[in-house]
């Protein structure tokens, strides 16, 4: 009898704890796919982090949700000099932190200050590296780490208690794109002051004052719950300056790291917007109407050891590059309509003409390739090429296109090309020891411009890993960076990518596409280059508006099942029918 | 008992220490470190950032510091030189330090959110094997040789040859897509517990299945069950009263490794089900690099793992008063 009994003693006190947690369902939940590092502006760089910052915080700037230009967040207006160096920028009166006080210049000033601070360790501190001070300021530290150079030198200024002026080093295009970058929203310091006055013992105020009981913020939502790898419900912030045009009053954000789980959830209605599918499955949902890839500011590529032999011979690697077989990889294993690539720069930035190592169609490129190959010293009669290694980390759909490019250069190079994969961190340890071939790799673009895909590959760059270097596209790159003209920038720029596309240190692969699923009644998520969404725009159709909707798109999508409240739900100050946002 | 008890928390302390010093000293020799990413990290960044964790001092150092209980840092006790702002600190003063990935959490926090949730699972997948498996096994035992009991142990061995994912992906095509009558995936009311709860304990059902049926077969054929029959008890009494007491014994010693392995093998099924468990950090902490989280976590569970075997151990003489502490 005795187990009989334990078992229904175990039984209630299951009911028991599970009844002590119990949420209600959300206006919105979503897929944020893995668990935030942190909630603090500042210290994050990954995109799930992003998600939840644009929902807590507001920079001096937010981003139209469909065409990406810049609207008014903490500023209400803002004007560049002449000579495009000195942005000002009017902060907002209206806007208030969530204990009250209001949103100042000095709040961005002291945020910065801390973003730049090495001490900080910001990793993202060098995307304000353009504002005149900035760069020394986060690099000559003293042996503690702390900065030598006083805050004074960095040219953040607050004007008076509304007006923030900053100055750049030179003529920089997209800086109001990095302004409505996360890292640069700005924090309370009241927050953090009281929070190390408070917890002043081995750094615990970090963690403290980002508790949800002590967070202050200033953006459309607030943290309502956290639990890791769970979820953080973020509910509608009534102190936000622009609240009445905020129509969701709750926000889950789940971390399901699975995707077939995820999509799961989305199939059963219990999340509305997924941001990737299982690959095998992309055939079947591309057929319906809540499934639409669309162009991504990310490139594909493998990089190229061009420290070691025989890949530092420039023609070697053009016969790598002109025999990988994109079309294959494109059309059968990625399958969502990613864009072959032949250079780095994704299509799709406005004036931009994009370099290319293209061939002269496959059969030509294949003659080319042998050809150079011979004339770099191997191949028949000459010495044997050295069996070499695909490198890359550890999935299913990298070891696929992997697969593709080994064979196609045993098939057309008769090269023993084999493939090597390692766990995450022991793949970034190689690639950063320049202990590889070639190396699987990708970017994602910060902004909306070509710098943030070049600047990549200066000379000794961080980020550069293939150990090539050119003067020329060094030159090219620093030159750019003052030229005030866009078009003659952004041709400089073309001329950087042409010397990267005839030198090829990197294996431009594909172009990447989004691969939401978004419930189709879901309002305010448009596509756009950046897969940039902030939350403060979404709301629910009524049935009126969703009809119309599926009225414009082509018929032959499949129609899927409208979760969502089937009346809508607008922001206050709605008044319809279709609320999008106006382009200031 | 005293003796027993004594005994068994030396080896727990030795154990406990082999365990948190081979892990720690492994963890840091893998490839690759916390703070690696697909980004590269300025130089002054990255002091900065192994300062804050003291990946900047010596192994040793680091590893005197995690033991604890005397803090090393700059806040170190004042006799030593430090602010005495903190004297103490480390694993001996139960403090696992912080997250390396997750920044606005320490270990402590994330196991006491995580810790009850894998508990309940565990529990819950414990109720299904114990329920499911002593009934089936008694029915096969009290049937021996019917139709019911080739089925039953057709079953059993279907559970156990069958990894707990499978039967999670065909509880889901049932029970979510075809009968929509349970949540796919989720934490947070009964209803979210059923499914993931049957797929973990099913393996273990299926074991607890055969030895309940094995044990019971044992006792049914001893004399004192005979005499209870003899004595013109019900039937019904016999099994309940005499009979079942003797045959789980297997079963019992079996709980300890089983709910041992419940606790610690809940990962896939929690990322299957997105449950918030502990199963998902052992493997995800491991891949992060989070040092201080998968050290908590490896001697969290070592300390479960040893607790149960040794409460099994108890239970046992309470079921079989022919065993002796003193022998074990």
């Amino acid at each position: 009898m005795a187990p009989f009994v334990l078992l229904a003693g175990l039984f209630v006190g299951a009911l028991y704890l599970a009844s002590s947690a119990r949420l209600d369902e959300a206006d919105f939940t979503f897929n944020n796919a893995t668990e935030v590092a942190t909630l603090d502006p500042a210290r994050v760089t990954g995109v799930p982090e992003g998600n939840i910052i644009k929902a807590l915080f507001e920079g001096l700037v937010v981003k139209h949700p469909k065409t990406l230009a810049p609207m008014p967040g903490m500023a209400e207006s803002w004007s560049v000099s002449e000579d495009l160096l000195t942005y000002t920028f009017y902060i907002r009166k209206n806007a208030k932190w969530t204990d009250g006080e209001p949103v100042t210049a000095d709040d961005f000033v002291y945020s910065w200050e801390r973003f730049l601070n090495p001490a900080t360790a910001a990793e993202y501190s060098y995307q304000l590296w353009y504002v005149v001070g900035a760069e020394q300021y986060s690099k000559n530290v003293n042996e503690n780490g702390a900065p030598k150079n006083s805050f004074d030198s960095v040219a953040i200024k607050a004007k008076n208690k509304y007006t923030l002026e900053v100055k750049l080093n030179s003529p920089t295009p997209f800086f109001m794109d990095l302004m409505a970058f996360y890292p640069m929203f700005p924090v309370s310091r009241k927050n953090i002051e009281e929070a190390q006055a408070k917890w002043p013992n081995n750094n615990e105020w970090e963690m403290q004052w980002l508790r949800p009981e002590n967070l202050v913020t200033n953006g459309p939502f607030t943290v309502e719950y956290r639990r890791v790898n769970d979820r953080i419900r973020l509910k509608k912030n009534p102190m936000y300056w622009d609240a009445d045009n905020v129509a969701m009053n709750t926000i889950d954000a789940l971390t399901i790291e699975q995707a077939g789980t995820a999509l799961n959830t989305y199939l059963t209605g219990s999340t509305h917007m997924i941001p990737s599918v299982l690959p095998s499955l992309i055939p079947t949902l591309m057929e319906r109407e809540d499934f639409e890839p669309a162009a991504y500011l990310g490139t594909y590529f493998y990089r190229v050891n061009t420290t070691k032999p025989p890949f530092d011979d420039k023609r070697v690697r053009r016969a790598l590059a002109l025999t990988v077989n994109r079309k294959d990889i494109v059309e059968k294993i990625t399958k969502a309509g990613q864009l072959q690539a032949f250079g780095l720069v994704p299509p799709g930035m406005s004036g931009y003409v994009p370099a290319s190592f293209q061939g002269a169609g496959e059969a030509a490129a294949k003659a080319e390739a042998n050809a150079l190959l011979i004339e770099a010293g191997y191949g028949p009669g000459q010495k044997p090429f050295p069996t070499m290694e695909v490198h890359y980390n550890t999935s299913e759909a990298h070891r696929d296109i992997a697969e593709v490019v080994a064979q196609t250069w045993r098939d057309t190079l008769g090269i023993d090309a084999r493939l090597q994969n390692q766990e995450w961190k022991v793949y970034l340890d190689t690639q950063n020891n320049l202990d590889f071939d070639v190396s699987r790799s990708a970017w994602i673009g910060d902004y909306p411009d070509p710098n943030t895909f070049l600047d990549m590959f200066v000379t000794g760059g961080e980020n550069n890993k293939t150990g090539w270097g050119n003067p020329e596209y060094d030159r090219l790159i620093r030159e750019s960076a003052s030229e005030p003209v866009p078009a003659k920038r952004l041709q400089i720029l073309h001329d950087a990518e042409a010397i990267l596309m005839d030198e090829l240190p990197i294996i431009p692969i594909y172009f990447y596409v989004t691969q939401n699923m978004v419930a189709p009644r879901l309002g305010g998520f448009y596509d756009n280059i950046q897969d940039e969404h902030f939350p403060k725009f979404l709301y629910w159709m009524n049935d009126e508006e969703l009809a119309a909707k599926r009225a414009a798109q082509p018929g032959v999508w499949t129609i899927v099942k409208d979760v969502g409240p089937s009346e809508g739900l607008y922001a206050p100050s709605w008044t319809g029918p279709v609320p999008i946002p106006s382009n200031n | 008992m005293l003796r027993f008890l004594l005994r068994r928390l030396m080896w727990f302390a030795i154990t406990l220490f082999c365990v948190v010093t081979i892990s720690f000293f492994m963890m840091r020799s893998v490839r690759g470190g916390p703070f690696d990413g697909e980004r590269a990290l300025d130089p002054a960044i990255e002091r900065n950032i192994k300062a804050r964790y003291h990946l900047d001092w010596s192994l040793p150092k680091q590893y005197f510091q995690y033991i604890g209980p005397l803090n090393l840092d700059e806040h170190r006790a004042e006799l030593f030189g430090g602010d005495g702002a903190k004297p103490f600190g480390g694993v001996l003063t139960l403090e696992f330090g912080p997250s390396f990935k997750y920044k606005d959490f320490t270990v402590d926090q994330i196991i006491s959110q995580s810790l009850p949730i894998s508990a309940l699972l565990g529990m819950v997948a414990m109720m299904w094997a114990l329920a499911l498996g002593v009934s089936a096994g008694i029915a096969s035992a009290l049937k021996r040789g019917s139709r019911l009991d080739l089925a039953m142990r057709i079953a059993a061995t279907g559970g156990i040859a069958l990894p707990n994912f499978v039967i999670a992906g065909f509880l889901i095509i049932f029970f979510v897509f075809m009968l929509p009558l349970l949540p796919v995936a989720g934490w947070g009311s009964v209803k979210h517990m059923l499914l993931p709860g049957f797929a973990l304990g099913a393996p273990y059902a299926a074991y607890i299945a055969r030895l309940t049926r094995t044990g019971m077969l044992e006792v049914l054929s001893q004399d004192h069950i005979r005499t209870a029959h003899a004595k013109g008890l019900a039937p019904k009494t016999v099994i309940m009263r005499h009979a079942l007491k003797g045959g789980l014994l297997p079963v019992v010693s079996y709980l300890g490794p089983a709910i041992a392995g419940v606790l610690t093998g809940s990962l896939v099924i929690e990322k299957i089900f997105k449950i918030p468990g502990l199963g998902t950090h052992f493997i995800n902490s491991a891949l992060n690099r989070d040092y201080t989280l998968a050290m908590g976590v490896t001697i969290l569970f070592t300390v479960l793992i040893y607790s149960m075997n040794m409460i099994v151990d108890l239970a046992y003489t309470m079921l079989d008063p022919r065993i002796d502490l003193e022998d074990m």
